[in-house]
């Protein structure tokens, strides 16, 4: 069962010019986006900066109202809401159900509030009791690793580290439905990242969580999703298991990211035929497929004709004409 | 590896060098007797987590440490051992030496290019100056000269992009423009900050490839500051790992990958999340986290996350430091296997 569908999401910004402030033309953050998170599984969701990933997290925590599309959410049995249409304040009951794990936990923790208050917050709003709030605090902590005492310190006293587990603990005090993790690692120094992975696959076990991770390091990626979906300019190129996708990638602007990942092996002989040129502008993206440009197999009807997102024989979703036909390189 | 026949020249030698920030709860010792060879048309890469002091060194060559930071002991020796040699530790940070030095024997690269550009000027004023700076050219000769720079770092169209803004640029664009920034004095001495570290993925490939081909086509001493192991083992031809302030492991980078010296070193290799990693796989972690430099520990500064301690030596004495000129790890282990 599906926690998430999203359905050819829209986000377009208009652009405006003139006395008349008239619209004069549309960026295309998220163009035509759909995938679906089922109960239990890890999407990641990745692209360079510019692509509109972010953009998508925040149009489901609705942070940004949609343009167009949907987004069915199911926060229990037999229970369907369309989050994409649903008026600010009925999105307020539901807001406990998805909860959001920020980059830069420096920022996103209150600096005059001891830890114990910060995880609890969200209790104290949903009326939770006290007695059964301390409870629940002594539980998060012993979750994320962390010592009961450091329940009536201050922010300022943790590492990094430490406060993102502050911070995962604060997005798991009401058992959300959904998680929402948006580059939770990237801040992070090397060995304090590694803790952070790790115990994010520890929740996955534990809790069957249900996640949007929303990241651009492909590496960190491989360790923590259970599925994939590449975004270029706005749309989604690809879905697929993760592992299939880095061994064998169908759209060549997969082929291009992996590659110009460095892997930690001097021995290795780098392929460096990473994509040319630059990513597309989402406000004038090319015609046709947005990637062909960049693209070293692009044909005629690649600069003309747009690929949709469409299944293959194995069950994959890839939007390249040539799918079928290429045979990429994937590593590993 | 790499075996030329200047190999062994040594372009810039670091000696002990310590520098130390004063602040009012203390004295914080941010580089406690850094020692390493940069040898002559080789690519040294210095890795370590934040606070190891990998920027600080940058720095400190380039005399760009800033009050209450001081240099406080150490030389700097540029062309060691020949008639040339300078200690730059020992000029005027606001000489004409060093200023000639800076910028013009030793380019620097930041991680944000927009630390070496203005927004007010365009790409071409800021490059024209940049190299009027260290030569002689005519406004003219000067121009010609940064179009030319624009075109061996890869920007299409530089007749035109020439007379761009900073901001009418991309981020990729952007970095190569601080690339060409730091050529323009025409140094032997790159030293790049974290180059790629602000990029995505496919852009950084770029600039990765850009600094490849420059450093062969210029023989460039190219010393490559980063914290990504991926970008070491894809660059450097030797590596030096710091922690806190002090180079724990020096090695040739296939050494180092294939078998790390200092418990540091190994904890950290295994830490890196891999492109290659099978489905849910975990990582080894090292415990806690890099302590504040105004809170090192006694003895090995590592040794509370240390999984391979041997005792109280570890908490109590300073390992010996790697001597220069040699792989080694400055770790008590090391000494063990040497009796």
């Amino acid at each position: 069962m599906n926690v998430l569908e999203v359905q050819d999401l829209r986000k377009h910004y208009p652009i405006r010019a003139g006395l008349l402030r008239r619209e004069v033309g549309r960026v295309r953050a998220v163009d035509g986006v759909s995938f679906h998170i089922a109960r239990g599984e890890t999407l990641a969701l990745v692209g360079e900066s510019g692509c509109g990933k972010t953009t998508v997290s925040r149009c489901i925590l609705r942070a940004l109202t949609p343009s167009s599309g949907a987004i069915r959410f199911t926060p229990g049995e037999g229970r369907e809401v369309d989050l994409a249409t649903l008026p600010k304040r009925q999105m307020r009951p539901l807001r406990r159900h998805i909860q959001m794990i920020f980059q830069d936990p420096y920022a996103s923790l209150n600096p005059r509030m001891m830890v114990g208050d910060i995880i609890t917050e969200p209790l104290k709003v949903n009326g939770v009791p006290a007695a059964e709030r301390r409870e629940r605090l002594m539980e998060l902590l012993d979750l994320v690793q962390m010592p009961p005492a450091a329940r009536s310190r201050f922010p300022h006293a943790f590492s990094g580290g430490q406060r993102q587990r502050i911070g995962i603990a604060r997005a798991l005090a009401l058992h959300p439905q959904l998680v929402v993790a948006d580059e939770p690692v990237s801040a992070l120094d090397v060995s304090v990242q590694a803790q952070i992975i790790n115990l994010l696959l520890d929740l996955q076990d534990r809790l069957g969580l249900s996640m949007l991770f929303v990241a651009h390091d492909l590496s960190v990626v491989r360790h923590v999703s259970d599925r994939v979906a590449v975004m270029y300019v706005g749309r989604i190129v690809e879905i697929a298991p993760t592992d299939a996708l880095y061994r064998a990638p169908l759209h060549p602007y997969t082929e291009a990211l992996l590659a110009a990942v460095p892997a930690p092996d001097p021995t290795r002989q780098q392929r460096r035929e990473a994509a040319r040129g630059e990513v597309a502008d989402p406000a004038n993206p090319p015609p046709g497929c947005a990637f062909h440009p960049r693209c070293p197999y692009a044909v005629e009807r690649c600069r003309v004709d747009r690929p949709e997102l469409t299944a293959t024989e194995s069950g994959r979703w890839v939007s390249c004409h040539r799918a079928r036909e290429l045979d990429l390189a994937g590593v590993g | 590896m790499r075996q030329t026949p200047m190999a062994e020249r040594v372009a810039l030698a670091v000696r002990d060098l310590a520098v130390q920030f004063g602040s009012e709860q203390g004295v914080v010792r941010a580089l406690d007797g850094v020692s390493f060879d940069l040898h002559a048309g080789r690519t040294l890469g210095i890795v370590g987590e934040s606070g190891c002091g990998k920027s600080v060194t940058a720095r400190s060559i380039l005399r760009l440490i800033e009050r209450p930071g001081i240099i406080s002991g150490g030389r700097l020796l540029l062309d060691p051992g020949t008639a040339e040699e300078t200690d730059l530790a020992a000029l005027n940070p606001d000489s004409r030496q060093m200023r000639a030095v800076r910028g013009g024997r030793i380019g620097l690269i930041f991680q944000e290019p927009m630390t070496s550009l203005s927004v007010h000027y365009t790409v071409g004023n800021q490059l024209v100056e940049a190299v009027r700076q260290h030569s002689t050219a005519s406004a003219a000769e000067a121009r010609a000269r940064a179009i030319e720079l624009l075109r061996e770092v890869g920007i299409p169209r530089p007749e035109t992009r020439v007379d761009a803004y900073p901001f009418e640029l991309s981020g990729g664009l952007r970095q190569r423009v601080g690339i060409a920034m730091a050529l323009a004095g025409d140094p032997d001495i790159v030293i790049a900050d974290e180059p790629t570290t602000a990029l995505d993925v496919t852009t950084q490939a770029q600039i990765l490839t850009l600094l490849k081909r420059l450093q062969a086509q210029k023989n460039i001493s190219l010393m490559l500051i980063t914290h990504d192991m991926g970008v070491i083992a894809e660059m450097a031809d030797e590596v030096a790992v710091m922690y806190l302030g002090r180079v724990v492991e020096f090695a040739p980078v296939r050494e180092l990958f294939a078998a790390p010296r200092h418990p540091y070193t190994r904890a950290l290799l295994r830490a890196v999340p891999s492109i290659l990693a099978t489905p849910r796989q975990r990582l080894s972690t090292i415990g806690g986290a890099v302590p504040h430099p105004g809170l090192r520990p006694t003895g090995c500064a590592f040794h509370p996350r240390c999984g391979e301690r041997i005792g109280a030596v570890c908490m109590e004495r300073i390992p010996a430091p790697v001597p220069p000129g040699q792989a080694g790890a400055s770790c008590f282990l090391e000494e063990v296997v040497a009796a």
